[in-house]
């Protein structure tokens, strides 16, 4: 069997470099690497471009990383709630390219996948359609779109074995099992890891293959960005 | 009277048939879910990655791992189901969602629709909206009529950057209902005590009125 564990976040953050490219996981603050993120602010890696559907909050998630201002460029569909993003933005420190969520999503399954570009209509007739090449197919237009190319993708999953399968909860799956296998080196952290064959191979999400490097997170904070709940009757 | 944000949903909810799988935006698209009625069975779609959106969690069982798209803490209901965001964009994409309710800034009198930025002022990103406007066959927008100064948002042409083009098909408004039709704004339904006159002067772009126009009812 093939081990993919590594036995800290260190181990599993070797090779991260100033100017890469990675790919984080979550929506919101659903679902992310907290661990590594954690870790990318403490090796204090600049320059490098982010491609997340979001980008934090000021305190928590990737806002961590724009506040010691060590991205340069941001891919993502949303970026609200964070000032400090704004602000950077706005001044001109920090590139943006913001595109659509779905697209985000299946530029990351592209490069997983082996393929170079593939064909959407979200977008066409937009900003986002500025320079691309657009083709019509049954009679609707659509825009080419190039899979991502990355370095390094940082995953958070629930559970996950030895041999790199993985497994997500809830709403906190999201871009995680896209980015997997879509960058040269793929890390994910969970909160429970598991010898090989503990966990029912019907149940694996993500296929060990995807994953080069697996470790045990520590202290998972798992922040609600917008609490909302009703009162018992 | 012009209607309320809440009775803006409430018209909306009307639209929502049996059987349908749903996307609801963010703002009054939301609370649709709250007026839809209760003997039809309909499951709403949250693009961040869950069919069969509950209610919210009752105080104290709400789980950081089960949110909507607003970033809200929700409930899944029986029969729901957990995806990763490719999968979710394929129900969209791949028009297996029967609707799609959203807010909108300006939309334009061939459909068109902006709702996600003002250049210099508001870049939040479009989120999962123009992947949802492209390929969407059925998209209701619900929207307030006027800006606060008063200024058409139903407009011959967006001056906004653009979401989607030629996509809107129904707008539903604080004082009319109104379908996109032969690049004009065919008005459908009144609010109630809401006249022809009124619309037509909130509304810039081109307005075909034929015959009486009922008010709506819900």
């Amino acid at each position: 069997m093939i081990t993919k564990t590594v036995s800290n976040v260190e181990e599993a953050c070797h090779g991260v470099k100033d100017s890469m490219t990675f790919m984080l996981g979550g929506f919101g603050l659903s679902g992310i690497a907290e661990n590594c993120i954690a870790q990318l602010v403490k090796l204090g890696v600049k320059d490098v471009t982010c491609i997340s559907n979001n980008a934090g909050v000021d305190d928590f998630g990737l806002g961590l990383l724009l506040q010691k201002k060590q991205i340069r460029k941001m891919i993502s569909s949303y970026v609200g709630e964070n000032a400090e993003f704004e602000r950077q933005m706005l001044s001109g420190e920090l590139e943006v390219e913001l595109i659509p969520q779905g697209t985000l999503a299946q530029r990351c399954q592209a490069a997983q996948s082996g393929i170079p570009a593939f064909y959407t209509p979200a977008g066409y007739g937009t900003e986002v359609a500025e320079g691309k090449e657009s083709r019509e197919f049954n009679g609707k237009m659509h825009i080419m779109e190039h899979a991502f190319k990355a370095d390094f993708a940082f995953i958070k999953a629930w559970k996950g074995d030895t041999a790199g399968n993985l497994i997500f909860k809830g709403t906190a799956r999201n871009f995680n099992p896209n980015m997997c296998g879509a960058a040269k080196i793929t890390v994910a952290e969970v909160e429970e890891l598991v010898p090989a064959g503990e966990l029912d191979p019907n149940q694996i999400h993500v296929p060990g293959i995807f994953v080069q490097r697996i470790f045990q997170g520590e202290r998972y904070e798992k922040r609600i960005e917008n609490l909302t709940v009703r009162k018992r009757d | 009277m012009a209607l309320t944000k809440n009775q803006i949903a409430q018209r909306i909810a009307k639209e929502v048939k049996d059987g349908y799988y749903v996307n609801l935006g963010i703002g009054i698209p939301t609370l649709v879910a709250n007026f839809v009625r209760e003997d039809i069975d309909v499951e709403f779609q949250s693009e961040n990655g869950v069919l069969g959106m509950g209610p919210f969690p009752f105080e104290g069982e709400e789980d950081p791992d089960v949110i909507n798209a607003g970033k809200q803490t929700i409930t899944a209901l029986p029969g729901a189901s957990f995806f990763d965001s490719a999968t979710s964009f394929a129900m969209i994409r791949g028009q297996h969602v029967d609707l799609t309710i959203l807010g909108a800034m300006e939309v334009a009198q061939n459909g068109d629709i902006a709702n996600w930025k003002i250049p210099g002022k508001m870049v939040k990103g479009m989120g999962g909206a123009m992947d949802l406007v492209a390929s969407a066959e059925n998209i209701i927008v619900a929207m307030m009529h006027t800006n606060k100064a008063g200024a058409s948002k139903m407009l011959s042409k967006c001056s906004l950057p653009l979401t989607g083009v030629n996509c809107v098909k129904k707008v539903v408004t604080n004082l009319a209902v109104l379908a996109i039709e032969n690049n004009s704004f065919k008005l459908l339904e009144r609010a109630p005590g809401v006249s022809v006159q009124e619309i037509q002067a909130a509304t810039e772009g081109d307005l075909i009125v034929e015959g009486e126009i009922p008010e709506m009812t819900f």
